[in-house]
């Protein structure tokens, strides 16, 4: 077993515990904790397999960004989760259902698995199109220069749903003080401020 | 002895002598670091800082760490063991690992890969968790307070770190650290570096990075006039050591960062001086004092003017700036000033 194969069963092994461990920990912080070791791990993962660019973005993005917010949200909720709990164990048998039938149906998608002809012909090709570049720059290309518009639309689809979800909870308030930071900064000291000489025993009058 | 570099066992015990080295240098000026920066804040407030221990209170941070190692560690009852004890080490172990990626000198690296400014990118942005688990573990009201203000702030200025690296990366065409520092290299010293092309984004990284490790003026996550100490409130002994020093070498580490980006990394500042490890250290410290002398001399920010400084001024206007550098760079003017891949810089 080469230093990689034993990587690639350490970190494999990791995913499947951690996505194990999501499930069933108790607390819903300790879930979010195992689904960010799933992440690093699957991260570990696209390493072994030369996918490093993929690899830095799956941290960056979901473990540095989205998993912080999953993070929040569940440290927020007030919930009662032995009650959740309880109930969720009427649906025991309906879940369980869904999940062998899943199960059956990767079974058999898997068990007929076969590598088309042409998967071999492509990535030759692709290796040959790309040359020596490193997978970033690949990447790089692809998305840049022949995707380009497909990326942007992608962008602009994304962007319409930031709007949306900004127009749907946008609320102005009037009732609130609000701090004006410019307005602050630009206080002038001499329309605020008084200097008076105060004499002893007299006040100010 | 050539041979038995190149066996399984030769290469293990190289990266192991390799990691160790770093961990040794990293630690030792771990000491030193923390003793400046008391002396320096001192000597802006007209103090002696520590002078006790050792000739000048050199010895100070060792007896310290000492003391913090010896001392008993307090969990309080309520709280959630395993994730409390994990907490600083995440945070201490995440400030570590960065390192395994800074080139020091040419070749001077352990692990010269291609992503490593993402890597690094990608630590830094990981490191909000020690933060976060610290201060929901403790199961109290201030340090809870601490680590939501530390995430929000984090997730905030890592938009704008990544954006400005973006600018260099694009100058550069890598994204390895090495590549970055042998773009800067050219017959002018000094005036190669990318702090020139680069100039406004010198400060808002500077003052990212501040925002990044929690340093004041934004030290609002441990705010000790309305936080107590934020999320080390319940921490004692060898945790709050490891937090501590977690929150110190990420310092460091972005110093480092900040020389090689901006500043050339091992490269001399005067055409014929030779390049070298040196002027790394150097400039590494430079920064750190930087950094000490904005503890000294500026007054913590309020959380809504942080906020509004990370995503109102610093996204839009580092944003701007990458338009900026890609249009410079793509058309390669100023003589391939801003495309160093392109004049072979």
């Amino acid at each position: 077993m080469t230093p990689a194969d034993f990587a690639f069963y350490v970190f494999a092994i990791l995913v499947v515990a951690a996505g194990l461990f999501t499930v069933v920990a108790r607390h819903p912080v300790h879930s979010v904790l195992w689904l960010i070791l799933a992440f690093l791990s699957s991260a570990g993962l696209f390493v072994l397999m030369g996918a490093e660019f993929v690899a830095m973005l799956l941290v960056i993005v979901y473990v540095g960004a989205v998993a912080v917010l999953f993070l929040f949200v569940v440290m927020m909720l007030d919930v009662d989760f032995a009650s959740l709990k309880a109930e969720m164990a009427k649906f025991v048998p309906i879940a369980l259902l869904i999940g062998v039938v899943i199960l059956m149906q990767l079974g058999i998608v898997f068990g007929v698995w076969e590598a088309s002809d042409l998967a071999a012909v492509n990535v030759a090709a692709s290796r040959e199109a790309f040359g020596g570049a490193s997978n970033t720059q690949a990447i790089g290309q692809l998305v840049y220069d022949e995707y380009l518009l497909l990326f942007q639309l992608s962008g602009l689809i994304l962007l319409v749903a930031m709007i949306g979800a900004i127009v749907l909870t946008l609320r102005h308030r009037t009732d609130v003080k609000r701090q004006d930071v410019v307005q602050q900064i630009m206080r002038d000291p001499k329309k605020t401020m008084e200097m008076r000489d105060v004499k002893s025993g007299q006040g100010l009058g | 002895m050539e041979g038995f570099i190149a066996t399984p066992v030769g290469i293990t015990l190289v990266l192991v002598a390799q990691c160790v080295m770093i961990v040794a240098f990293v630690m030792i000026s771990l000491l030193f670091l923390v003793y400046a920066d008391r002396k320096i804040w001192a000597a802006v407030q007209m103090r002696r800082g520590p002078n006790v221990v050792g000739v000048f209170g050199i010895l100070q941070s060792v007896a310290d760490a000492l003391k913090y190692v010896l001392k008993e560690i307090v969990i309080p009852a309520g709280s959630d063991r395993t994730v409390f004890l994990m907490a600083p080490l995440v945070s201490f172990v995440l400030a570590m690992v960065a390192w395994s990626v800074i080139p020091f000198a040419e070749g001077w690296v352990l692990a010269d890969i291609n992503v490593a400014i993402l890597f690094i990118f990608a630590v830094s942005s990981l490191e909000v968790y020690g933060v976060i688990m610290g201060g929901w573990a403790s199961n109290s009201k201030y340090p809870f307070l601490g680590s939501l203000r530390s995430a929000a702030q984090m997730i905030s200025y890592e938009v704008s770190l990544g954006l400005i690296i973006i600018g260099i990366i694009i100058s550069t065409g890598s994204l390895n650290l090495s590549d970055i520092v042998r773009a800067q290299d050219g017959d002018f010293g000094l005036f190669n570096w990318y702090w020139l092309p680069h100039f406004p984004m010198v400060f808002l990284f500077f003052i990212s990075c501040l925002a990044e490790t929690n340093r004041p003026p934004f030290d609002l996550p441990e705010a000790e006039s309305e936080l107590v100490a934020g999320y080390q409130v319940e921490y004692s002994s060898t945790p709050f050591l490891l937090f501590m020093a977690g929150e110190y070498i990420a310092m460091w580490l972005l110093s480092a960062v900040t020389a090689i980006l901006f500043f050339g990394g091992w490269l001399s500042p005067i055409p014929g001086l030779p390049d070298g490890a040196f002027w790394m250290v150097l400039k590494m410290a430079f920064f750190f004092f930087l950094f000490a002398m904005v503890k000294a001399v500026v007054p913590r920010f309020r959380y809504d003017q942080l906020m509004r400084l990370g995503w109102k001024v610093f996204l839009p206007f580092s944003l701007v700036w990458v338009v900026l550098v890609s249009f410079l760079a793509h058309f390669e003017l100023f003589g391939g000033f801003y495309a160093r891949w392109a004049v072979g810089g």
